[in-house]
């Protein structure tokens, strides 16, 4: 394994440094002057933690909140947090009038109201919904506070669309993942503050420059294997650390590796984090099906090897579960393909999914059938620094990267030449660079295989 | 090596050239920018990346001589400006077409950026004049792109130079790229952040066979001379490897030749690079067309079935439309 | 690229001639469309060296820049564009319709219809290439925002009178372009592109003689193949170094430059000299005489160097008219003459130019707009033209088959609506979930079913083996009428071939975005009196170029 031994001045504790931060955070959210706070949350560094901390602070307060998130699945989420952490807190989904437009979960919670009209929740101490039915909601008194979760996913014209709705707001995301999109080009209005397809965050920030940032600066999810790399390849400007010290965690398997190639990768990922499953060199159309054989037995094996992990979750060890573990893949045909793979060989309640999809989910072991495998290019897609981000930070003890060879040599064929727009935000890091530098910490944890 | 010349002699010429009335212009515009002793090019040096520092108008300004024999003896020069530039606080100085040496592959090349400015606090920017309009604040992305690479090369041959000195100065991550303004002749400009050009740039070189390893894997008597025969001379171009994709028509003056070459191989990049995406290891015409008609390759590759999903929904769609009925009927 | 037009591009390699893209035509040709093949001057933001521009193919209008560096001569020209394309555009404006349509009552806050009137057609331009289009922006933006002596009697340099005027139209044309399936503003390139695949590359297809060379045969050379002529087309030049084939512009051959027109341009500012040095009427006469020669050479020399290209968009005019239209080309065409029409109001109602930049709102409403007709195009096309259909198929995104059982079915409400069963038998494999909604065109509207699972197997019925396999079960959810029993023909029968997509046919509209003067504090707030300021003309220097 490589040394991941982070220099560690003695003095970091991880605990103090995020309860400073969050302190800070609470405190310009409640009391500060700004009408906005804006906080950057690396991967697992508990930012739905704070955002339920948050609301209920501001709940506690005694001013309307209404919480902003990108998606359905984002809100119920929230709510079912909410609804934890204080059953008697009234609280008021707001859902579109689709069919099955909430999780059913919901409707066991006693004190929250759903409705597909805003004014049937008036009066609730915190009122969640998607920015999209947001976008519908006219009110004549604004909230006095709102939350906007994933701010980073949301595209400045969504922002426009509901900042009428609040007074001030607290916006919590993280920059390093996917970012939002357009389905049309956008380039004329590229450099304007307030060009509509970027993030809601870029607009607000380029607006009101003076506005407090904050950092979470630890992550909780992932292990120190994994922080250190992930930081400095998707955050380098922006490190943060691991929660947890190399030693904190472990993971091992009660049955002994029978050799292979997906054996191999696996206790080399159990040992040091990372493992690199590497398959011959060649082209091959997206659902590769070696690879995708190679991604299903890497999870039949983890399965049928008795996991075990300890944490300082728990001292006693947990069983390495099919719910605890996840593969992620860049298409949608390829997940389908693993999924259909994985059938195959009797695996039904692992995770499979697209990198868009897996944002924001935790697992223990996560299996990655990298972007860039046999492709004979490479596109901007598949060089999309947060894609790769995504699927090397969704991981709390390993990861392990199935790929073809010679990625590297294809990276060399496609060198950077992204076209360059005056007086836009440079986003960090560049994909190529950031896929160079995933590609060389892999290369260290390789295991070789031909199937 | 004149690449142009080569095309030529190999039957296949580039249509590269510049027209006289954009070289006339972009160096009438460069010298604008440059008169008065770098007066405009200062102020605008002040104003969008060093507010903070006196303005040069007020400042004492330094243009100091670079002149020098051979490229060696004029990076010498430029070394030997920098440093006193910068042990001179206080002081702006400009310094008009430098030349800067930087190690590539082992062996050195000399580059020329339009200029470099040592601000009055010892840090070091670099400066791109193009010819390109600004309009709106906003100019053609692909000309910007290209310009922040070209910067970030000067940007690491300065460090390389500054770290040299001792204490080493900063060199800025900020360009400044001077355009004209509008439709005007009058300069205005941007600071272009190249931290990623720079990082990106960095890696390549780090990862660029070393020159004299790729002589040795060359054959013996390998030598690109346009005044050789020409099938001499195409046979030592086909001894380097080359990948043609149609973005090298309009990057290099051989791309002609190898698309003639790369068409007769039947390379299927030769429709562009995204093509090949979805059809796995067939790389050629004949081989995709013969797996798509069910002549060739393997029902179980899944570019080959894909191939063959794909030939039977466009001859069936061709075939509804060709029956003449006005009517698409199995889809309306 | 999906794999059936790389299917076709290598069919076009191996056959040397292009293939079907499209097996119907995709976008409005006007009856009467103006064609404009501009050139422009290198190294210089957008200043015009000639053009030619008009409707009739055999007579164009030849405009000319002597001397592209000549204030003077580049208002003439702008004043002469003014003069042939204001009037095309204006005889469309005059000509109106009554339509309805929904507003915002501002009193009631209710959407009301109101009557206006509805440009009965619009004018159409048709550039050769993408930059072509680049080009009519770049024109529309340097001429909006110019003074007229009327408009501002102090102006150092006033534009002859239509120039902004017209500056605003081509504006309003190059924004349209923008707009996914507008047909305002068409590029030649795109238009062949879209409807052809050829042997070479997305690329190379931006070079209109390339690109027709694949697609249509030279009379004179019919046994070249598309390859070989496009190679031609691309570098053949004569024994005086110049290009066979002329580049479709706006930008000119460096070689035309060096050795054609920089001398032409040369000799004229000569002539000119020469000719406000003559000292008596009798050597003027003269020097004139020289002039004028000098100023037809190089008229003659640009009409050398657009002549080519102008043929060749109306010859890819003639080969789009071939092409059947598409069902729904007509109703897009309409909401380009809601574009025109609206544009046309504005300038009546005495709106100023548009702004150099969008405002946060402005921007937001087009991307939106934008992102909506990308949608109703690539929904439209495919429902459209089967060729098209096919790659969605493919893609997972449709499948279409046939019926082999219906069941019918009911919801359970109190006033149970029909909800049929129907089997469908597909070789697609289309990405479907539970419960994933699916549609089908019936009578022009979509009609919805939902997905709820493959076809259990065999089930002994004759609709023969492998049933099972493929084939997969609907639930028709609407369209059948209000009665217990759904309407005659709206649902399937058996042994119907039916077509459902996973994408809608037809698209909602947004959410309703803030007023301008709304604008909320995160995009900067209000606009204030900083609005109300007509935006300044362009600062002028001895040395401009427009």
């Amino acid at each position: 394994m490589t040394a991941e031994t982070l220099a560690a001045p003695a003095a970091f504790d991880p605990g103090a440094e995020a309860a400073r931060a969050t302190a800070a955070i609470l405190h310009d959210t409640l009391h500060g002057t700004e009408r906005g706070v804006v906080v950057d949350s690396p991967p697992g560094a508990g930012k739905s933690t704070l955002v339920v901390r948050a609301a209920l602070e501001l709940a506690g307060a005694g001013r309307p909140l209404m919480v902003v998130a990108q998606t359905n699945a984002q809100v119920d989420d929230l709510v079912l947090r909410l609804a934890e952490k204080n059953p008697d807190l009234p609280v008021g989904r707001l859902h579109s009038s689709d069919a099955d437009p909430y999780d059913k979960a919901l409707d066991a919670l006693e004190n929250v109201r759903k409705s597909a009209k805003a004014g049937d929740l008036a009066g609730l101490a915190v009122v969640l919904s998607t920015a999209a039915k947001w976008a519908h909601v006219t009110v004549d008194e604004p909230w006095r506070h709102a939350i906007v979760d994933e701010a980073y996913q949301m595209r400045s014209d969504s922002l426009l669309a509901v900042a009428g709705l609040f007074e001030r707001a607290l916006f919590v995301g993280d920059p390093g993942q996917l970012d939002p999109f357009a389905t049309v080009g956008s380039e004329q209005w590229a450099g304007l503050a307030h060009d509509p397809s970027s993030s809601a965050v870029t607009t607000l920030l380029a607006h009101n420059p003076g506005l407090p940032q904050h950092r979470l600066p630890v992550s909780w999810r992932l292990p120190a294997s994994a922080a250190r790399l992930v930081s400095d390849a998707f955050y380098p400007y922006t490190p943060f650390r691991s929660g947890t010290d190399h030693g904190d965690r472990s993971l091992a398997f009660a049955v002994p590796s029978d050799g292979s190639g997906p054996d191999r990768v696996i206790d080399e990922a159990a040992v040091s984090g990372w493992g690199l499953l590497e398959l011959p060199a060649r082209h091959t159309p997206r659902t590769d099906p070696e690879a995708v054989r190679a991604v299903a037995t890497v999870v039949r094996r983890l399965l049928d090897r008795e996991g075990r992990s300890t944490s300082e979750r728990s001292p006693d060890p947990a069983p390495l579960t099919a719910a605890r573990i996840a593969v992620g893949t860049a298409h949608r045909d390829q997940a389908a393909a693993v999924r259909a793979a994985l059938a195959g060989l009797g695996v039904h309640d692992v995770t499979v999914d697209t990198a868009n999809r897996l944002q924001g989910r935790e697992y223990d072991v996560t299996v990655v059938l990298h972007p860039l495998s046999g492709r004979p290019d490479a596109t901007a897609f598949h060089l999309e620094t947060g894609r790769l981000c995504v699927l090397t930070s969704r991981h709390r003890h390993a990861c392990i990267v199935v790929c073809r060879e010679g990625v590297d040599d294809l990276l060399d064929d496609y060198p950077s030449t992204e076209p360059v727009q005056l007086g836009t935000l440079v986003k960090f890091p560049d994909g190529w660079e950031a896929n160079h530098a995933v590609l060389a910490h892999l290369a260290e944890h390789r295991v070789a295989w031909r199937p | 090596m004149d690449k142009g010349a080569l095309a030529s002699a190999l039957g296949s010429p580039s249509v590269f050239g510049q027209s006289q009335f954009a070289f006339v212009r972009g160096n009438a515009f460069e010298a604008r920018v440059k008169a008065d002793g770098g007066a405009e090019l200062l102020r605008l040096v002040h104003e969008r990346l060093d507010r903070g520092a006196r303005p040069p108008a007020e400042a004492r300004v330094e243009v100091p001589d670079l002149s020098a024999t051979g490229p060696e003896g004029r990076a010498a020069r430029t070394s030997l400006a920098l440093r006193e530039a910068t042990g001179t606080p206080g002081a702006w100085t400009l310094l008009d077409h430098p030349m800067l040496a930087l190690e590539v592959a082992g062996s050195p090349a000399f580059l020329e950026p339009d200029a470099v400015v040592v601000h009055p606090d010892g840090t070091w920017t670099v400066v791109e004049i193009k010819s390109f309009p600004m309009l709106d604040g906003s100019a053609d992305p692909a000309k910007v792109g290209a310009a922040a690479r070209q910067a970030a090369v000067y940007v690491l041959a300065l460090e390389q130079v500054a770290a040299r000195l001792d204490p080493a100065p900063r060199v800025r991550h900020r360009v400044l790229l001077v355009c004209p303004k509008d439709f005007s002749n009058l300069p205005t400009a941007s600071a272009v952040d190249v931290r990623k050009q720079r990082a990106v740039t960095d890696r390549q070189l780090a990862r660029l066979t070393r020159i004299d390893e790729i002589a040795d894997a060359l054959p013996e008597g390998v030598c690109f001379s346009p005044e050789q025969p020409a099938e001499e001379l195409a046979a030592s171009v086909e001894a380097v490897p080359a990948t043609y994709a149609p973005e090298c028509l309009s990057a290099c003056e051989l791309a002609f030749h190898c698309r003639a070459r790369s068409r007769e191989a039947g390379a299927v990049t030769c429709l562009g690079r995204p093509v090949r995406a979805e059809l796995g290891g067939l790389s050629t015409v004949g081989d995709v067309l013969a797996a798509a008609r069910g002549e060739a390759g393997d029902p179980d590759d899944p570019a080959v079935a894909a191939l063959r999903r794909a030939a039977r929904l466009r001859a069936e769609a061709l075939a509804t439309a060709g029956a003449g009925t006005g009517e698409v009927s199995a889809c309306r | 690229m999906s794999l059936i037009t790389t299917l076709a591009r290598l069919e076009a390699v191996h056959t040397g001639r292009a293939q079907p893209a499209a097996t119907v035509r995709h976008r409005h040709l006007s009856d009467r469309p103006m064609v404009f093949v501009p050139l422009i001057t290198a190294g210089e933001a957008g200043a015009p060296l000639g053009a030619l521009v008009g409707t009739d193919r055999d007579a164009p209008h030849l405009l000319v820049v002597p001397q592209p560096r000549d204030r003077d001569l580049r208002f003439a020209f702008l004043a002469e564009l003014a003069d042939i394309v204001l009037p095309h555009v204006e005889a469309y404006a005059e000509q109106v319709e009554a339509a309805e349509r929904t507003e915002t009552d501002p009193e009631t806050d209710k959407r009301v219809k109101v009557e206006v009137d509805l440009c009965a057609d619009a004018a159409q331009l048709v550039v050769p290439s993408r930059a072509g289009i680049d080009f009519v922006r770049l024109l529309g933006r340097s001429m909006r925002f110019r003074r007229t002596a009327e408009q501002d009697p102090e102006t150092p340099h006033p534009a002859p009178p239509r120039v902004p005027l017209l500056g605003r139209w081509l504006t309003h044309y190059g924004e349209r372009a923008r707009v996914p399936g507008s047909s305002l503003l068409l590029a030649m390139t795109d238009l062949l592109g879209r409807h052809w695949a050829t042997g070479q590359s997305t690329l190379e297809d931006q070079h209109l003689g390339a690109l027709l060379a694949w697609i249509a045969r030279d009379p004179e050379h019919p046994g070249r193949t598309g390859a070989e002529a496009a190679r031609r087309a691309e570098l053949a030049r004569d024994a005086d170094g110049q290009l066979l084939c002329p580049p479709a512009g706006p930008a000119t051959d460096p070689a035309f430059d060096n050795k054609l027109l920089a001398p032409a341009i040369e000799r004229y500012d000569r002539a000119r000299t020469a000719l406000a040095a003559a000292e008596d009427g009798l050597e003027a006469d003269d020097r004139l005489g020289a002039l004028t020669a000098a100023e037809r050479e190089i008229r003659d020399l640009v009409e050398s160097r657009t002549r080519p290209t102008w043929d060749a968009v109306w010859r890819g005019l003639d080969l789009l008219r071939e092409l059947p239209v598409g069902a729904h080309v007509e109703e897009r065409w309409t909401r380009d003459r809601w574009s025109f029409t609206s544009h046309r109001d504005r300038i009546l109602s005495g709106e100023p130019p548009q702004p150099r930049r969008d405002d946060a709102v402005t921007a937001a409403n087009k991307l939106a707009t934008r992102e909506r007709e990308q949608a109703r195009l690539e929904a439209q096309e495919a429902l459209d033209d089967p060729l098209v259909m096919a790659g969605r198929r493919l893609a997972g995104e449709a499948f279409a088959g046939e019926v082999v059982d219906v069941v019918m079915a009911y919801s359970e409400s109190k006033r149970p609506s029909p909800r049929p069963l129907v089997t469908v038998r597909t070789d697609d494999r289309p990405y479907l979930g539970e419960r994933v909604k699916v549609y089908r065109s019936l009578g022009g509207k979509p009609q919805t079913a939902e997905y709820v699972g493959p076809a259990a197997p065999d089930d002994g019925s004759d609709a023969g083996a492998g049933t099972g396999d493929g084939a997969l079960v609907l639930r028709i959810t609407d369209r059948m009428g209000r009665g217990k029993e759904p309407e005659a023909g709206s649902v399937p029968e058996k042994g119907d071939l039916v077509c459902f997509t996973l994408f809608e046919h037809e698209q909602r509209g947004g959410a309703k975005l803030p007023d301008p003067e709304q604008t909320p504090w995160t995009h900067g707030g209000p606009p204030g009196e900083a609005a109300a300021v007509p935006e300044a003309a362009d600062a002028q220097t001895e040395e401009d170029v427009l």
